[in-house]
């Protein structure tokens, strides 16, 4: 009688679950038998290349990044399909050369709205 | 812990192909082989120590090619040059924080004592001062296969840790610290110029 296919399925769960337990486990028992824990102020403080951290690790960056992200992203856009539409220039249609106007057309109504909002200042 | 098997019934056993092993040999030798040490260097000597780890001498024989960028990662502390006393307390602070069993060796002249610097007004005298140091490498800057010694000594050292009994090992004793305090900036030294509990100058005898 041949297994339930999905008996395999089965078992590969049951595996990955026990793999990673087994190290788990292992630890746990070495560190209740054989080596104590000595958490401190120093060696739980948050890792700042040896420096004293300030503040909490767990911050916020300030949404206004995505400005920064948007400027990005218009460019590197722009690069990727530019690229390909340069190797492949010559045997374009007029259609497509059209078309990829319109679109860089766009990505430039992009920069220009960014750059009309002003984030291309590097004091704000 | 029982008692250490008789050598001559082990050798005996490994030559009808039976390898007999004890838990604490098992942990000493996949410890000694696996040694990451921690990623920082502080003056030339860090060169010399980046020769070590790249192909011509290659610290990978040894299993101590993975310099991990954390303290939380890192098994040995290369102290690889001048120690300044701006640099002590962060020097510290990463022995600190860096997890247990933790080995330090201090590499080269400076490391060791103060180096040619010794005689100035911002150099520690000796990285042992704050952190207890496991292996000593003394030149200037000592060459690579210096500092491959040094990493032998201390899997010797490793290998020679005891899991259990009154002589086990530091990382092993619960009373043992694991995080030394860390030098402040006084207005004009390092406050606390040493660590009482580490540092035992050597008895100057005069005839």
């Amino acid at each position: 009688m041949t297994p339930n296919p999905y008996l395999f399925i089965v078992i590969f769960v049951g595996v990955a679950l026990v793999f990673p337990l087994i190290p788990l486990a292992l630890a746990w028992l070495w560190r209740r038998f054989f080596q104590p824990p000595k958490p401190g102020p120093d060696k739980t403080s948050i890792y700042e290349c040896g420096v004293e951290s300030v503040g909490d690790a767990h911050i916020q960056f300030h949404s206004q990044y995505y400005l920064y992200a948007i400027i990005f992203l218009v460019f590197d856009v722009e690069a990727i399909f530019l690229v390909p539409f340069a190797v492949a220039f010559t045997g374009l249609p007029i259609g497509a050369f059209i078309a990829i106007l319109v679109f860089l057309l766009l990505l430039v109504e992009g920069l220009v709205w960014a750059w009309g909002k002003g984030c291309l200042d590097w004091e704000h | 812990m029982t008692e250490p098997i008789d050598e001559r019934l082990r050798s005996e056993l490994q030559q009808h192909g039976v390898w007999v092993t004890s838990m604490q040999e098992l942990y000493n030798w996949g410890r000694k082989n696996s040694i990451w040490p921690l990623q920082f260097g502080l003056a030339c000597c860090a060169i010399e120590m980046i020769a070590t780890a790249a192909s011509r001498y290659d610290i990978a024989r040894f299993g101590g090619e993975i310099f991990r960028p954390s303290p939380r990662q890192a098994d040995l502390m290369i102290v690889a040059g001048t120690v300044t006393k701006k640099m002590a307390p962060q020097i510290v602070r990463l022995y600190n924080q860096m997890a247990d069993p933790k080995y330090v060796i201090a590499m080269g002249a400076c490391a060791i004592s103060g180096g040619p610097f010794k005689q100035g007004y911002n150099v520690l005298k000796g990285i042992d001062r704050y952190i207890p140091v496991d292996v000593y490498i003394p030149g200037c800057p000592p060459r690579p296969e210096a500092l491959l010694h040094a990493f032998m000594e201390l899997q010797r050292k490793i290998d020679s840790q005891k899991l259990s009994g009154a002589d086990k090992a530091e990382h092993l004793k619960p009373e043992q610290p694991s995080e030394f305090p860390v030098p402040l900036f006084g207005e004009h030294d390092l406050e606390s110029s040493a660590n009482p509990g580490v540092f035992h100058p050597p008895e100057i005898e005069r005839a």
